[in-house]
């Protein structure tokens, strides 16, 4: 990868964190509501797993998809619209954080259903097949999600037709407040991918050239008809499930210890220890995302709310 | 009489039945140390232990599953699902399995278990965290539908439909969990199959489920203030429905005005009407039957949008009293 290109994703890891960070208190001002799923701490696996993509490439996030939006090329200016419900937002206000998506920019949307995405990958993969698109669909989901039934059903029916799809297993290894030690009998989520005839790798998801190394071999398989696979980033959420956690199911020092491990801090160090960047092009980029972010709220903020009138469109084309 | 949240209530409920019957437990997401996504289930887990309180992976067809089989072979389990949005992930074991089992045995074998799950909009959540189903399973015979509006009938149904032989769905609303009432502290229970007249009045009749109980009554106090007055029905279970009470406060107003937050097509209310239309009432009418429901259409985001899109105080006071003047 050159620099040029890491230095480009070191810029979407801080726009995911500074835009979460700014998101969380918008949250706390009462500008956004409802609730969100912040995965700050995360932004190795979004940023490494999306980088391996071509720009006309599909995604399809989860209920924890800002990263994956962002990543995606996502404008923050609409994407911040949505979360304050706004006309102008990506998906006119009726979505907000959780149903935000962009099919133009090949986001297929965040989902509030955990597992919701993992049969839709198999559509949108054999459409892709069916009309000869030299297409991938990367489908993100949590490490809760691969214990729902649809799970089984999509991955086996993604292998046997060979589908241009990579399951991308984000375990943060925690389903709310059920960790993934008493919700598995297995000790890698990935072990699963044989049992589909697929491959399956689990990679430091904190790492995100390691993600991207992984992701990469498995869209290259996609790409070629070869079929799907399974890249499960392991990683850790620094905040709570949702904006209603107390998290009293996790110790004060497990959170710490993986504060430690901060994903973004360590690609920054690498850089500069590569000679890639110096502290100062650092500040600079940290400063392009925040001053990005600042627009985007500046444009929400003044943007119109959805009419009234208009409020049954869309349930019909 | 002690005041209490419909939370507490329906906390109380599984503790002293708990207490009472070692059969009884909790299955769930997250219902263990977290509580449950509302806080309902706060405190049971250290009461009761993991064995009792006993969390799950996010597997909804598994919690279906493991309650229908636990209560066909002694136990009376109480599941939980999150939300009832992903009530339709768990919809083929307790639709085709639970709700027929016995019928299929020739009535050799008994399903007691309770699935509770909150619905309804108002908090944001959008459109898939905040539709009311209810009627889903209603359509289903083998299953009895139970949509508590206070937090006195949240215990006391709670309490019977554990206690029921057959599977019960409990259809809370994430809306009424903080609202306050009188709750006595000792066990009692509310038959499944009662409905209560929360309001009375001579002028019109409303019959409405869950949230829009209460806000009915709100509406209520307001009309009764241009002397307009309104008789709410609860019918507190869908399914068994204790008809009577409806029919007879139709034939002593001769309007009605049914108000349910569900979507309007396919819902309850037109149960409701169709039920009122075939009785005695029918004669007494002296004006059409109204439904005022959900918009067809799924819970926008917006919480302005969200706030139109299902019936509001203001909206069933401006159709109670176009009925009660005669203006439909
Ligand atoms: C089918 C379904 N069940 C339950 C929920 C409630 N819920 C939302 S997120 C979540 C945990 C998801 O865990 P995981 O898949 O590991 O993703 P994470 O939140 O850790 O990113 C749960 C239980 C849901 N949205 N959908
Ligand atoms: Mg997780």
């Amino acid at each position: 990868m050159n620099v040029e290109k890491k230095l480009e994703l070191l810029r979407q890891m801080y726009t995911i964190r500074i835009f979460e960070e700014k998101a969380e208190q918008l949250y706390a001002l009462g500008k956004i509501h409802g609730t969100m799923h912040l995965s700050i701490g995360m932004e190795g696996s979004a940023v490494g797993a999306i980088a391996t993509l071509r720009p006309d490439d599909l995604i399809l996030s989860t209920h924890r998809g800002h990263g994956h939006c962002i990543a995606k090329g996502a404008d923050l200016k609409r994407m911040t619209a949505e979360f304050m419900g706004k006309a102008t937002g990506y998906c006119r206000g009726r979505g907000g954080s959780m149903h935000i998506a962009d099919p133009e920019g090949g986001n297929l949307g965040a989902n509030g259903v955990v597992g919701g995405g993992i049969p839709i990958a198999v559509g949108v993969g054999l459409s892709l097949k069916m009309q000869k698109r030299d297409q991938v669909i990367l489908c993100f989901f949590g490490d809760g999600a691969a214990n729902l039934g649809p799970f089984h059903e999509g991955l086996n029916m993604a292998a046997i037709w060979k589908l241009p799809v990579v399951y991308v297993c984000e375990n943060n290894q925690y389903a709310m407040s059920c960790s993934t030690r008493r919700a598995f009998a297995i000790q890698r989520i990935s072990d699963r991918a044989a049992a589909y005839g697929m491959p399956g790798v689990t990679v430091d998801g904190n790492d995100v050239m390691a993600v991207y190394e992984a992701v990469s071999a498995a869209v290259k398989r996609a790409r070629a008809g070869e079929g799907p696979s399974m890249v499960e980033n392991f990683t850790y959420r620094w905040r709570g499930h949702s904006k209603s956690d107390a998290n009293v199911y996790r110790t004060r020092e497990e959170i710490e210890s993986w504060k430690k491990k901060c994903p973004i801090k360590r690609f920054r160090a690498l850089l500069i220890e590569e000679g890639a960047l110096t502290e100062e092009r650092a500040k600079q980029i940290e400063k392009q995302s925040y001053d990005a972010i600042e627009a985007a709220v500046t444009f929400a903020e003044a943007s119109p709310e959805p009419t009234l009138e208009s409020i049954e469109e869309g349930v019909y084309a | 009489m002690r005041e209490i949240t419909y939370s507490e209530a329906l906390r109380e409920a599984l503790r002293q039945e708990m207490r009472r019957d070692e059969h009884v437990f909790i299955i769930g997401e997250d219902v263990g140390i977290y509580g449950g996504a509302f806080g309902v289930t706060r405190g049971l887990f250290e009461e009761f232990g993991e064995e009792r309180v006993i969390d799950t992976p996010i597997s909804e067809l598994g919690i279906a599953g493991a309650i229908t089989g636990a209560a066909l072979t002694g136990m009376r389990p109480v599941g939980e699902i999150m939300f009832m949005d992903f009530m339709t992930l768990a919809s083929e074991q307790l639709v085709n399995q639970a709700a027929k089992i016995r019928f299929m045995f020739g009535g050799k074998a008994t399903l007691p278990f309770v699935m509770r799950t909150p619905a309804g909009a108002g908090t944001g959540a959008a459109a898939q965290h905040s539709q009311s189903l209810e009627n889903w399973f209603v359509h289903i015979p083998g299953l009895k539908v139970v949509m508590p509006s206070t937090p006195y009938d949240a215990k006391g149904l709670l309490i019977a439909s554990i206690r029921d032989d057959n599977p019960v769905i409990f259809i809370e609303h994430k809306l009424l969990y903080r609202v306050k009432g009188p709750v006595p502290e000792e066990p009692y229970t509310i038959p499944l199959g009662a409905a209560e007249i929360k309001r009375e009045g001579q002028d019109l009749t409303i019959v409405a489920t869950s949230v829009m109980v209460q806000r009915s009554l709100e509406a209520a106090a307001q009309l009764a203030s241009e002397g307009i007055e309104v008789e709410v029905v609860d019918p507190r279970t869908l399914k068994p429905l204790d008809a009577e009470p409806i029919i007879r406060s139709v034939m002593k107003t001769g309007r009605v005005l049914i108000v349910h937050e569900a979507c309007k097509t396919g819902g309850y209310g037109g149960e409701l009407a169709a039920l009122i239309a075939e009785s005695e009432a029918f004669d007494y009418l002296e004006a059409p039957i109204v439904r005022l429901a959900g918009r067809d259409m799924p819970i926008p985001y917006n919480r302005t949008l969200e706030y139109h899109a299902v019936p509001q105080v203001e909206n069933i006071v401006a159709k109670a009293r176009e009925l009660a003047q005669g203006r439909i």
